[in-house]
């Protein structure tokens, strides 16, 4: 059947795909990763606090953001981002903004309102003792925030953050839509210059593949682990 | 912010010339519609079927976590690229030749796609609505004398099958947002029109407002008829009908 078919394709260009689209893809992940988690927790703070303005805005935010594809998203900041930074900056014309940053923007503020949903479970399986005892201790919100339901919420939304984030990882595949060289935008430059799509399509499969589920079956023994404890 | 606004353009005759820019804005909801109900449907039944066989002992409990795992761990765009490219390859020369040369083969491809994708979903939420029920009632089936295909009909599938309906309604909602993926195969849905009107009149924010306006629309539906199915098939005697509180009826 894969007679007619030149896998060597993707020997001759696994350091292009590799180290300029998966460089690209693993990049965006990891500071997309911290970006939501920090902005998700603030949301999730804001989604639990006493005032009713916060708590209003944080839930409308997250609900409007889950509400609409992330290709729409993708596309809104993509001519957003240079009128929002002319803003900050004070410009009258709307900055040029780099592929990377515009992405960056994009999926920070699009993860954040998945990671709010998590933080906030976290936070709600908390024990109400626990503010209390810190309460006691004299902490502010602050303190009883970062010193003892924070990290406990963390600990044991740690799995459910990660798997997130493997979420995550698939969803970068999407800013093929703007052009960028990422790992599929990569992959789909060559197969395009080449005429090997079957190939190349075949492989970036099988790469996603491995590393999705292998990272799943991490989670999964990571989930054992945490839960044991508890 | 200096932009131009220019609400009237959505009044404008279109590029192509069939009428307006708010006429191929519609268009793309339709194909955004349909694309969504068909796939949902496919996701459905697929996800059903899979679902139940990875909650029955033994082997093919391995085939459907195949299945689903498959399903789960590549990218959706990869998914509708393998439909749209690869799958025509593999098959039979005449069958595949069809298939590329369909006049809506982007469709028909992104149907597939999606539809497969989330029957992986569904297939989760599905056994996980099983394993929910009491082991009690799957005893309680044998202790009547019914087979194993007889307990499913008859006692576990009609619970387990009303009890997911709740987590389906986000599957739901996803299918409706994920069929944006499929302008990367061609597919004129409700984004990628959005994305044509800005590319043809540069009035960006317009183009993208609408399309937001009709997602949020659509969500408000999807959720809005789940709620109503899930209302008219509750089981009765659940906490999810009565509430905690309620009396014993």
């Amino acid at each position: 059947m894969f007679d007619a078919f030149d896998f060597d394709v993707i020997q001759r260009s696994w350091v292009y795909l590799f180290q300029t689209g998966m460089a690209f893809t693993l990049k965006l992940t990891l500071f997309a990763m911290i970006g939501g988690i920090v902005l998700g927790t603030l949301l999730a703070m804001m989604r639990l606090a006493s005032n009713p303005l916060l708590s209003r805005a944080a839930t409308a935010y997250v609900n409007f953001i889950r509400a609409i594809p992330l290709v729409l998203v993708i596309f809104w900041f993509y001519f957003l981002v240079p009128y929002i930074g002319a803003w900050l900056i004070g410009a009258d014309q709307p900055i040029a903004v780099g592929a990377f940053t515009s992405s960056l923007v994009t999926f920070i503020l699009f993860e954040a309102a998945y990671y709010c949903e998590i933080m906030r479970a976290g936070i709600q399986s908390i024990p109400r003792g626990q503010v209390w005892a810190g309460q006691a201790l004299g902490m502010n919100y602050w303190q009883t925030m970062s010193y003892i339901v924070l990290p406990q919420a963390f600990r044991n939304m740690l799995p459910v953050l990660l798997t997130q984030t493997i979420v995550l990882f698939q969803d970068v595949s999407l800013v093929y839509v703007l052009s960028i060289t990422d790992f599929v935008g990569a992959a789909s430059k060559v197969a395009h210059r080449d005429g090997r799509l079957v190939e190349m399509y075949l492989f970036v499969a099988l790469v996603y593949f491995v590393m999705c589920f292998g990272l799943s079956q991490l989670v999964k023994r990571l989930n054992r682990k945490v839960a044991v404890i508890r | 912010m200096n932009y131009n606004w220019n609400w009237p353009i959505l009044m404008e005759t279109s590029v192509d010339g069939t009428g307006t820019y708010l006429d191929s804005l519609l268009w793309g909801l339709w194909w955004t519609v349909g694309t969504s109900l068909l796939a949902w449907a496919i996701a459905l039944l697929l996800g059903g079927v899979i679902g139940t066989l990875r909650s029955l002992p033994g082997r093919v409990a391995t085939i459907g976590n195949a299945y689903v795992e498959l399903f789960r761990n590549i990218p959706l765009l990869v998914q509708m690229f393998l439909w749209y490219f690869v799958v025509p390859e593999l098959l039979p020369e005449s069958l595949g030749h069809w298939l590329k040369t369909l006049p809506n083969s982007s469709f028909v491809t992104a149907v597939l796609a999606l539809g497969f994708y989330t029957s992986s979903r569904v297939a989760v939420q599905v056994t996980s609505g099983i394993f929910a029920l009491p082991r009690g009632q799957r005893m309680a089936g044998t202790a009547l004398g019914l087979t194993l295909p007889q307990t499913y009909r008859y006692v576990i599938l009609p619970q387990a099958l009303r009890i997911v309906i709740p987590p389906l309604t986000n599957e739901f909602v996803n299918v409706v947002k994920n069929s944006a993926v499929a302008l990367t195969i061609g597919l004129m849905e409700l984004t990628a029109s959005a994305r044509s009107m800005q590319e043809f009149t540069f009035q960006v924010f317009e183009a993208f407002t609408v399309a937001t306006l009709l997602y949020l629309a659509l969500n408000m539906i999807v959720v809005r008829l789940m709620r109503y199915i899930e209302r008219r098939t509750a089981v009765p005697g659940l906490i999810a009908v009565g509430g905690l509180s309620a009396g014993g009826k």
